[in-house]
Parts: C-alpha cells; sequence; structure tokens
C-alpha cells in the first residue's frame, strides 16, 4: 500500500486560503501540503476542492453510511443515545467506527444525564472520551453545573452545555409565537436560550472550563456569547443548519420532521445565526443528526421524537453561506472542520503537516436534491426534503486510505 | 325547492365549490364563505329539530364511526345524535375500551377504522394535530371533534350560529362589526383558538382575555385583541364567551386558587351589569359554576348556554350531510 498523493487540487489551507497545490501523505499523517512532489500513482483532483475531512461535533447516533456520503472522517458522539455515563460504554464507543469512522465519545456528565451525580470523568477520559456533555437536558442545579466545569478545566476537557433553561422549557415543543399558537403547540419563550447561557458563562468564569454551547439559536443568546467572548472568555458556540435555513414556520401543519431540540426560532433569529457565523460569534456547525424511523416521527407533533438526519446535508447547506455570501470558503472549513476537531482536541480537521490524513474532494457547485426516500442515514427524517442544495463530497480519505 | 334554499343556491357557488373540502380539520383553511354555506346548510336542521319527528334519511346506510381517544360526554353525544337523524349507523369508539392503551399507533388505528370502510370519521384526540395525522391515512371524510390546543371547528361553528340567531342576524349574513369577548384559559383552549378565527373571518371584533399565565403569545396572529383586566375586555361586548378552566391549572401552576381566578376573571352579576349589561352569554360547558361564571349568570334570560348545545346538533347534522355529498352522488358533489 503506498502512500496517498493528490494533485492538482484547490487546497482549503490553513490560512483558510484557496490554493492551487498537491498533498502528499506519509501512512495515516500529511507529511506535506502545497507544491509537493507527487507520487507515482498520485490522485489528480482535476481542480476539485481539497479540504480536510469534516468532524461532526455532537451526533446522536454512529450513522456511518449517512457520514461517508457527507464527507465526515470523526464523528464526536453524544452521551444520550447509548449512555456514555462510564468507562465501558465510553471505550466501547471509542471502538465502534473503526477504521473508517472515527468516534470520539462525549462523556455524560453526570449519571444517565438526570443531573445530579457526577460520573467518572477522568476514567471515561482514560477510556477515550473527549468532551464532556450535559446531554440534551439541562442540569437544572447550578452547584452541580459548577461541580462539572471544575472537573472539565482540571481534566482539560471542552465542557459542552445545553442552552435551553429546563424549567422554562418545561414540556414544550415549539418556541412561542405565532405558529405555536395558530396550531395548539406547547412552547416556550426564546428568552430560555438566553437564561441558560448567561449562567453558565458565570460557571465557566468561576471554573476556568472550556464551555461549548453545543446549540446558540437565538439572538439574545448569541449576543451573549458574542460579549463574553469579546471579554475573553473560552467560550464557543455551535449550530446546526436546521437554524440558519429555517425558522418556526417550517412546523405548521405539523411538519414532525422539523420537530427539533431546541424548537426552531423566528425568522429574527435565523437572521441573527447567519450574521453570528458570519461575524465569528458561532465556532461550529455540526449535523445534530438523529435518524428517526416513522414510528418515532409518524405521531402527533408533540410526541414525535425531536430530532433530524443531518449528516448528508451538513456540508451543502453550509456551502450555501458561502454561496449568500456570509462567510467563505476557508471559514467553512474552518466551521465543520478545524474547529470541531480542536474542541474534542484531535489532531485532525487543517491541511497541514503532521495532522491526520482525513481529507475530502469536494465540488461545491454539485447540485442535487435532498430526497428522504433515498438518504444513506438509517432513517430519512430530514426537513430539507425535496430541496435542491449544491456541493457534495466527490470522495473521502480516512487516515491516508480512500473511503469513498 | 323552498324559497330559502333557492336563495342559498344563488349565493354560493355551485354544487361542491360551495365547500370544496374533503375533511373538517379546523377553521383555518376555510374562506368566509364556506364558513356561512356551512351556517346556512344547518338552519334546515335547526327547523327539523324543532320537529316532533326529528329524522331524515339523508345518510340512511351510511356509517360513521366516532374515534374519541380522550373521554367527553357532550361532544360524543352531539355527534351521535346528528348521525342518528340524518339515518346513519353511528358507532362509538371510546379510547379506554381500544387497542390504543396497548401500545397500538395512531396510525394502525386509523388504518384499522379506514379498513373498516366507514363513511365519515370523527375524532377527538388530546394531541394538537392528531386529526390531520389520521386524515392523511384514511379514504373517507374527517371531522375534527377537537384535537389537544388546536382546533374545535364544530364548536366554533355552532357558536356563530347561535349568536346568529340570538341577535337576530338573518340567513346569509355574517356577523360584521359584533363585538365578544372570549375570557379563560387561551393557552390550552381549541375552542378561543376555532373561534376567534371563524368569528374574526365573519367580521367580528374579537378579544381574548386571559391572565398572563394563561395567554398564548402573539394572539393578534389569530385576529383576537388580547386583554388581562376582565372588565375593560367586557365593556361594551355584544356578548363573552367565558371558557372552562381546569382544576388542575388552579392549583399553583398557573394560577393561585380558584377564589383568585374567580376574583379577577369569573362573570359575576355585579361584573356584567357594570360592564356589559346587554351582552349574550355564552360557554362552550362544562361550566365550574362559581368560579369562570356564577350559576344566576349562567341562567339569565341573556344567556345562550343551552342554545349552544340545540345549535350543536344541527351544526355537526350540517356538516355530516356536506362532507357525505360526494360519497353520496349528489348532484354537483359526486
Amino acid at each position: 500500500m503506498t502512500d496517498l498523493s493528490i494533485t492538482n487540487a484547490r487546497l482549503v489551507l490553513p490560512s483558510g486560503e484557496i490554493a492551487t497545490g498537491s498533498v502528499r501523505c506519509a501512512g495515516d499523517r500529511i507529511e506535506s501540503v502545497g507544491d509537493c512532489e507527487p507520487t507515482d500513482d498520485a490522485i489528480d483532483a482535476k481542480g476539485a476542492l481539497l479540504a480536510p475531512a469534516l468532524v461532526d461535533l455532537g451526533v446522536f447516533a454512529v450513522d456511518k453510511p449517512a457520514c461517508h456520503f457527507g464527507g465526515i472522517a470523526r464523528v464526536g458522539v453524544m452521551p444520550d443515545g447509548e449512555m456514555l455515563d462510564a468507562p465501558a460504554p465510553v471505550r466501547f464507543a471509542a471502538r465502534s467506527g473503526k477504521p473508517d469512522l472515527w468516534v470520539h465519545p462525549i462523556a455524560a456528565a453526570t449519571s444517565g444525564l438526570e443531573g445530579s451525580r457526577l460520573t467518572e470523568l477522568a476514567l471515561m477520559r482514560e477510556a477515550g472520551a473527549r468532551a464532556v456533555a450535559t446531554g440534551r437536558k439541562w442540569i437544572a442545579d447550578s452547584g452541580t453545573m459548577l461541580r462539572v466545569m471544575q472537573a472539565c478545566a482540571m481534566l482539560d476537557l471542552t465542557c459542552i452545555v445545553a442552552t435551553e433553561d429546563g424549567g422554562l422549557a418545561g414540556d414544550a415543543v415549539a418556541t412561542s409565537g405565532a405558529i405555536a399558537t395558530r396550531f395548539g403547540l406547547a412552547s416556550a419563550p426564546a428568552e430560555a436560550e438566553a437564561l441558560a447561557i448567561a449562567r453558565d458563562l458565570m460557571l465557566a468564569e468561576l471554573s476556568g472550563a472550556r464551555v461549548h454551547f453545543r446549540q446558540v439559536t437565538t439572538a439574545r443568546g448569541l449576543d451573549m456569547v458574542r460579549r463574553a467572548k469579546a471579554d475573553g472568555l473560552t467560550v464557543t458556540a455551535g449550530v446546526s443548519p436546521a437554524y440558519f435555513m429555517l425558522s418556526d414556520l417550517a412546523v405548521a401543519d405539523f411538519r414532525t420532521f422539523a420537530r427539533l431540540s431546541p424548537p426552531l426560532r423566528s425568522e429574527d433569529d435565523r437572521q441573527a445565526v447567519r450574521a453570528a457565523i458570519g461575524d465569528g460569534t458561532v465556532d461550529v456547525i455540526c449535523s445534530s443528526h438523529d435518524p428517526h424511523g416513522s414510528e418515532a416521527k409518524r405521531l402527533p407533533f408533540a410526541d414525535a421524537a425531536p430530532g433530524m438526519a443531518g449528516a448528508e446535508t451538513l456540508l451543502p447547506l453550509t456551502l450555501s453561506l458561502v454561496r449568500d455570501g456570509v462567510i467563505d470558503l476557508g471559514r467553512a472549513f474552518e466551521l465543520v472542520s478545524t474547529n470541531p476537531a480542536r474542541l474534542l482536541g484531535v489532531a485532525a480537521g487543517t491541511l497541514a503537516e503532521g495532522q491526520a490524513a482525513d481529507l475530502v474532494l469536494v465540488d461545491p457547485d454539485r447540485p442535487w436534491i435532498v430526497d428522504s426516500g433515498k438518504m444513506r442515514a438509517a432513517a430519512g427524517n430530514t426537513p430539507f426534503d425535496r430541496q435542491g442544495v449544491e456541493g457534495r463530497a466527490e470522495a473521502l480519505f480516512k487516515g491516508g486510505k480512500r473511503i469513498v | 325547492m323552498t324559497a330559502s334554499e333557492e336563495m342559498r343556491r344563488s349565493r354560493y357557488p355551485a354544487g361542491s365549490l360551495a365547500f370544496p373540502h374533503g375533511s373538517l380539520l379546523g377553521i383555518a383553511g376555510l374562506e368566509r364563505h364556506e364558513i356561512l354555506f356551512l351556517l346556512d346548510e344547518s338552519e334546515r336542521y335547526v327547523a327539523l329539530n324543532r320537529e316532533a319527528k326529528k329524522h331524515s334519511d339523508a345518510l340512511s346506510g351510511l356509517t360513521i364511526i366516532n374515534a374519541f381517544f380522550e373521554n367527553s360526554t357532550r361532544t360524543l353525544l352531539s355527534f351521535e345524535i346528528a348521525g342518528k337523524r340524518l339515518g346513519a349507523d353511528v358507532v362509538n369508539m371510546h379510547a379506554a375500551q381500544s387497542s390504543v392503551k396497548k401500545g397500538e399507533t395512531l396510525i394502525d388505528t386509523a388504518v384499522t377504522l379506514n379498513a373498516m370502510r366507514a363513511d365519515a370519521i370523527v375524532i377527538r384526540h388530546g394531541s394538537s394535530g392528531a386529526v390531520q395525522l389520521i386524515d392523511e391515512k384514511v379514504d373517507c371524510p374527517v371531522l375534527n371533534a377537537g384535537d389537544g390546543s388546536h382546533e374545535h371547528p364544530t364548536q366554533a361553528l355552532l357558536d356563530a350560529l347561535t349568536l346568529r340567531h340570538a341577535m337576530g342576524i338573518a340567513s346569509g349574513e355574517a356577523l360584521d362589526g359584533v363585538k365578544i369577548a372570549i375570557c379563560g384559559d387561551i393557552l390550552h383552549s381549541r375552542v378561543a383558538r376555532s373561534n376567534m378565527m371563524c368569528l374574526t373571518a365573519l367580521g367580528a371584533r374579537v378579544r381574548a382575555c386571559a391572565p398572563p399565565a394563561l395567554m398564548p403569545a402573539n394572539v393578534e396572529a389569530l385576529g383576537a385583541e388580547p386583554f388581562h383586566d376582565f372588565d375593560a375586555a367586557l365593556d361594551g361586548v355584544d356578548a363573552v364567551m367565558m371558557l372552562r378552566v381546569q382544576n388542575e391549572r388552579m392549583e399553583g401552576q398557573y394560577l393561585a386558587s380558584t377564589a383568585e381566578y374567580r376574583h379577577l376573571y369569573g362573570l359575576t352579576a355585579k361584573r356584567l351589569d357594570a360592564c356589559a349589561p346587554e351582552a349574550w352569554i355564552m360557554h362552550p360547558g362544562p361550566m365550574n359554576r362559581g368560579v369562570e361564571i356564577d350559576s344566576d349568570v349562567a341562567e339569565r334570560e341573556k344567556s345562550l348556554i343551552t342554545k349552544q348545545v340545540e345549535m350543536g346538533v344541527a351544526i355537526r347534522m350540517a356538516c355530516l350531510d356536506v362532507l357525505t355529498r360526494k360519497a353520496r352522488g349528489l348532484e354537483g358533489w359526486a
């Protein structure tokens, strides 16, 4: 097996610049980037875009076919699905995708994610945990949350927190507003997000932990993160494409494929998310991949499971921001590859010497139509069904080996 | 053809164009003239129901299933009587007796009901949107008898019909300029939602009055003007519609106590006489006497509460009649 070498590619460089050149790998690492001597069996990219493969921070299911379709070589798996609150399941999860999809377990912050008893974070880190998360649920007890963050700070693990005040959110399935009112859906004010962020910013400062807000979806929440960053706090924010593509109008007529957690927000909030991606407030775009079949989705809206299958649409929907002039190409891959890898503390997500040879060849302009019936994902619950998108992974390399 | 039928024919588009919907899932999506059509079609059943022999054979041979996934006495009875007076075979399915409790999904239940070849299915369910979900899976007309906090269209129609009768507004006419206050648990009320849309479509001016905890966000989107002060909401209205407040919401979670609720939002004789002495009084029932409405108010001459029950049967007969016209092959509808 010879080492991977790709020539004549438009490289997405760590500086964010795009330059034509080649990449040569040695084993599972990148050896050189730029003008390097190609090997005899080098792959000719014919001018296609060569970028670091996507690192999806925070999926709810490990779904290899969907990830490979979407150009994703690594996933940070949330502790909610297979409960990752002890070393054994973490160790199992860490090995579950190798060799062609690396799974980075995100340890549960509390036992059973119930928000009260701390878990063995140090032992789970030994077992392969790359971050810690509160899960979908919010930890109501501020004392518990502080102790979780203190442990994260000591262990140098990113603490990924949910961003909805549980008391305010209650059993809400929608954001308060005209749509929730019209359709009679239990709803919570969008401010539930800013409220949760406000507390956790305070605790982040107290504990010195690196805090990542998994989904920041409202103008108020984003403002707080923006201000905290300006104040020098080491906090980061993520968001899924649904929140910059859709508003709560998408849940009209009880469309359960648009039942997400947190719920879809107002059009103003959607615009605020786009602006925050543009100005650098948002650091990560993730799929929140959560496939659910019809038994969980063909139900009355409030009874349906939240979540969407997003791994396949993460790349094209992020690239739509490039076409819309919100960000440039370099920044797009910073959001889906570089930053998530950095938060997980893995040497990947960047086209640079010594980094993992996880690469994706992308045709950013290739049009295709999302079809929930034909998706590679375990289930086709996408709110983007029948929508035309542009941009597709043409080839995916993991650790110097071609997978797709 | 009677004179009134002649008039009706000239007022609405011919045949099914007068009501081009396969099911009645809500007031949302209905045009003003379609609502008026249903009201006008009800008039003949109002008359029929006042006869000694209240029977028509219009739906003879048809099977109507009343599938009630949530407990109900009055609405179920009203639909049952409506179906039987039209000559249909009416079957009631109670959730308590059904396989729903054994974990069968709503879709499976819908498919099962469909396979029994019902000619119309009337559904009540505790979840918003459940009736629409069933409608997507069955071939026959579906009537929404209340889904979660979403809609209860026949209640809104019967309320409009009741008001029209009480106020002496002629058949064919709407409620333009009529001022109505709806007061109570607007947040959880499907009756309020359907009524706000129905009344505003008919030209009425609707005020929605509730304590802040029970007022949905952006109620203006449904055409209503929000109030927290009941006296202000009542001032000068032509009719007041009181909503039932569930007792479990008055035990500290949404409201402090029934006594406090009555103090702020109870329709007492004193309040009514001070703010709107001439107002018509409505309540969809069942009433919490002494909480949202006092007994002496409920029994006043201006109270339309029993009239609402009467109009309910006529409205449901009209809805069943209109929605089954296609299947019955009526001229212009098939």
